[in-house]
């Protein structure tokens, strides 16, 4: 460590940077061999990997029949055949021992009579290529993030592992198309620290917040997919955002899919079991982007729930009480604590939530940055939800994003510190610090009369409003108007607090950034992308078609705005990997 | 619920933050702000819609905002609680509602607190599974076994317990509830063989001995921990010299 004009310089050989699920365990995969530092804007377990609830998938096949390749094909299948199958085996596969790996560590998972990992239902994991629900999810209680959470932590505590926490990233220094490092921004002092790297890791999770009702924190802004887009990487099916079933009415708190894989349904305002209708084999436990779109329609057709027939209920009230309290206590306190609902006796409103990006930074099965349709950049790694492999493609499985954090997290830990014990450390540029140091100067001398948090709002209606579970081209191209206008009266913003230390104003400002270029990113890949598919429902558009679009969008930033489209973000395509499922039509 | 959402209208109410911005103030000062708040709000919101609209340098920590990732306990009216769990309605909303920064634990900036020491003592209790056998496979737990530590596992770290106790303001050096639960969490795991070492480790002057059993920290644990009895069954522990 080396400081000069208040510019502290780091070296180590892995730089990891976020601290969930995927950053903790690539550093325990790797910082037993090299030197590692894990660089998160929150202390680890504050993350966001510890509000996912309701299990990880694996066909430990410990309470009833199950396979890997079943689990595969439902994976395929959940995300509408978009998912690259290569790696979806890879993450069927390895989903066994990355369990064990966890119970190794000292998971506290739920126990069957005879002392195994036990294991319930989740929307889409079925036996036997569809013929009926099966017990693959591995968990603890409805905490089985917070539980992975915080015993990845310890193990990195046992490690040693070295954290930066509490500093941002806010750039990825690239010399001649290699990853040198990252600039960060250390809350508590203002300052700025230079981490030079052989390996580069990015971990920094998703961008909720890009919606209005969403099950994410304050803090899932993006800033690894969107600096990484800032530095001419391309995006990977951005379109495709997971919106989750049950989100607490009008808050948007996550209630875990758990909920229906323990025997909760879901009931219209007339008390009728809707999902019947829409998925007859195994009705409330469908993918969920099946689930959120009936009850969207469900709403707009006049059979909502509540004063304003603005959401439908889930229903627990035939579930004991002690199966509630033993494997859904969190949840039903969210009921309790935020809508005074008691779900051993009353319904819960819900309605869907904004809740996972399948898409983000493109890497290969080794977790490798992609800088086009198949070049590696070398050094350069991403897991998690920042990244798309594509294990999700159109549509994400409950359960399978535990999983790919730990799977491909631990990937990203071996190939990246693999990499580091032979490549020499891209050279430093002098001046690595200077795009940040100006873009952090700009918004602090910004003297404009705009408000950060009232851009922030209104991008965040006009994404609920325009992109959200359903899509046109006249409301997506309202949106991109609307994010046209954003983006200049974010010129025109000022920050109230000039101080240096703890400065979540300045970062606030720097954040809205952020989520500017990822919601026009995802908007744009929504329009160019003419068809429904999974996750992505155009209302103009509402067959899938294969033909046309069994591809994956990949978006790029370009150095100019187009004259003609006046946007500067180019849309290509990428072929999808198919092994051994071909495109067949989705029905559960 | 409808009625608890639909009833309860929008309402005005006043917010007493305890402020302090160490480029600037001497010394804390209280500073008043009225808000207009809804049914479904919490503290969280309020506190947001005074750095959103009204005053820009109030800091804060908080990220989750349905209480799981432990950032923002404060004193709210004197109790230790997390912003983003505690409904406005349910506090007496015709007086002043008083927020502080947790006690005992230096204040870096407004309602932030500098939380090292209470990490530190949470590391140095070993909290992580001890185990000499290499598994290839799960190993077995009984749910029984798994049952003995399940309350202790809840545990988020956002130091409500810790900064509630008495000894722990008048006495930094004691561990405090949230270390001592997260080694009941290990000691009583059936798999661990680590209960000795950390047995010794709270069986020190500053270690589970201190506590005076006032069950402030049971009453201030958002994730609803029996936390007090966690710290008796740690005593009992090492008295028997054995989980």
């Amino acid at each position: 460590m080396s400081s000069s004009d208040n510019i502290t310089y780091h070296s180590h050989d892995v730089i990891i940077v976020g601290a969930g699920g995927a950053g903790m365990r690539a550093a325990i995969e790797a910082g037993s061999e090299a030197s590692v530092a894990v660089i998160s804007k929150l202390f680890p377990t504050r993350s966001h990997t510890g509000a996912a609830q309701g299990g990880m998938a694996a066909a430990l096949a410990n309470v009833e029949e199950d396979s890997w390749e079943w689990h595969t094909f439902d994976t395929v299948k959940g995300g509408d055949y978009l998912v690259d199958q290569d790696a979806a085996e890879i993450l069927a596969k390895e989903s066994v021992q990355a369990v064990i790996d966890l119970e190794n560590m000292g998971l506290p998972f739920n126990r069957t009579p005879d002392g195994k990992i036990d294991q319930r239902r989740f929307g889409g994991h079925t036996r036997d290529h569809g013929k009926a629900p099966v017990r693959r999810s591995c968990y603890a209680a409805d905490r089985t993030g917070h539980m992975i959470l915080q015993t990845l932590y310890q193990t990195c505590v046992k490690l040693g592992i070295e954290f930066y926490n509490e500093f941002y990233v806010l750039d990825l220094v690239m010399n001649d198309g290699k990853p040198a490092g990252v600039v960060a921004y250390e809350l508590a002092t203002g300052e700025i620290h230079v981490f030079a790297g052989k390996s580069i890791v990015f971990a920094t999770g998703g961008f909720g917040k890009i919606y209005k009702t969403t099950s994410n924190a304050h803090t899932l802004t993006g800033d690894g997919v969107a600096i990484a887009f800032r530095r001419g990487i391309p995006l990977e099916d951005m379109e495709f955002y997971q919106f989750h079933p049950t989100g607490l009415a009008g808050l948007g708190i996550l209630l875990s899919e758990a909920a229906r894989g323990e025997g909760g349904i879901l009931r219209n305002a007339s008390g009728e079991r809707f999902m019947e209708r829409y998925a007859p084999t195994i009705k409330d436990l469908a993918p969920r982007d099946m689930v959120a779109r009936a009850m969207a329609n469900e709403v707009r057709e006049g059979r909502g729930a509540g004063p304003n027939k603005d959401y439908v209920l889930l229903d627990l009230t035939h579930l004991e009480p002690a199966v509630i309290d033993a494997k859904l206590p969190d949840i039903t306190e969210f009921a309790r604590t935020y809508l005074g609902v008691e779900p051993y006796t009353e319904p819960v409103p819900v309605f869907p939530t904004a809740h996972y990006a399948m898409g983000g930074i493109p890497t290969n099965i080794k977790a490798e940055v992609l800088s086009d349709n198949d070049t590696v950049i070398p050094g350069l790694y991403a897991a998690g939800e920042c990244a798309c492999v594509s294990v999700h493609g159109a549509n994400r499985l409950g359960t399978n994003s535990l999983l790919d954090i730990n799977v491909f997290g631990k990937r990203a830990g071996k190939y990246s510190v693999e990499y580091a014990k032979t490549a020499k450390q891209v050279p430093m540029p002098e001046d690595a610090a200077k795009d940040v140091l100006e873009l952090l100067q700009k918004v602090r001398n910004a003297k404009g009369k705009e408000k950060v948090a009232q851009l922030r709002k209104e991008l965040q209606e006009t994404m609920d409003k325009n992109a959200q579970v359903f899509r046109t081209e006249e409301t997506l191209n309202e949106a991109l108007a609307k994010i046209a206008e954003l983006r200049k009266r974010y010129e025109k913003i000022s920050v109230q607090d000039q101080g240096k230390r703890f400065n979540t104003d300045l970062l606030e400002a720097v954040e809205l950034g952020f989520l500017l270029d990822l919601a026009e990113v995802t908007v744009i890949t929504c329009r160019e992308r003419r068809e429904s598919r999974g996750a992505h429902l155009r209302e103009d558009y509402t067959e899938r078609n294969d033909k046309k679009f069994m591809v994956h969008s990949m978006a790029y930033k370009q150095n100019k705005i187009d004259k003609k489209t006046g946007i500067d973000i180019k849309v290509d395509w990428k072929p999808v990997v198919i092994t051994n499922y071909q495109p067949m039509e989705r029905k559960y | 619920m409808d009625k608890a959402i639909a009833e309860v209208a929008s309402f005005t109410v006043t917010i007493m933050i305890r402020r302090f911005d160490p480029e600037v103030d001497q010394e804390p000062k209280w500073v008043d702000y009225d808000v207009e708040m809804f049914g479904t709000d919490r503290v969280l919101d309020a506190l947001h819609k005074i750095k959103w609209e009204i005053d820009g340098s109030l800091t804060f920590r908080r990220s989750c905002a349905h209480g799981v990732c432990g950032s923002d306990a404060m004193r709210i009216n004197g109790r230790n609680r997390l912003a983003c769990k505690t409904l406005i309605k349910d506090l007496d909303i015709s007086n002043p509602i008083y927020i502080e920064p947790i006690k005992g634990l230096p204040v870096e900036k407004d309602l932030i607190v500098n939380m090292e020491p209470f990490y530190q003592a949470y590391r140095d209790i070993n909290p992580f599974l001890m185990a000499s056998d290499t598994p290839t496979k799960e190993r077995l737990q009984s749910p029984e076994d798994r049952a003995r530590y399940d309350d202790t596992t809840k545990c988020i770290l956002c130091a409500a317990c810790t900064t509630s106790c008495p000894v722990f303001w008048t006495d930094g050096q004691y561990f405090g509830p949230a270390a001592i639960v997260n080694a009941h969490r290990f000691i009583f795991d059936s798999r661990d063989e680590g209960a000795q070492v950390r047995i010794d480790i709270l069986n020190d002057k500053e270690g589970v001995w201190r506590c005076r059993t006032t069950f402030n920290c049971t009453e201030a644990c958002p994730r609803g921990i029996e936390v007090t009895k966690a710290i008796a069954e740690v005593k009992q522990a090492i008295l028997r010299g054995r989980p």
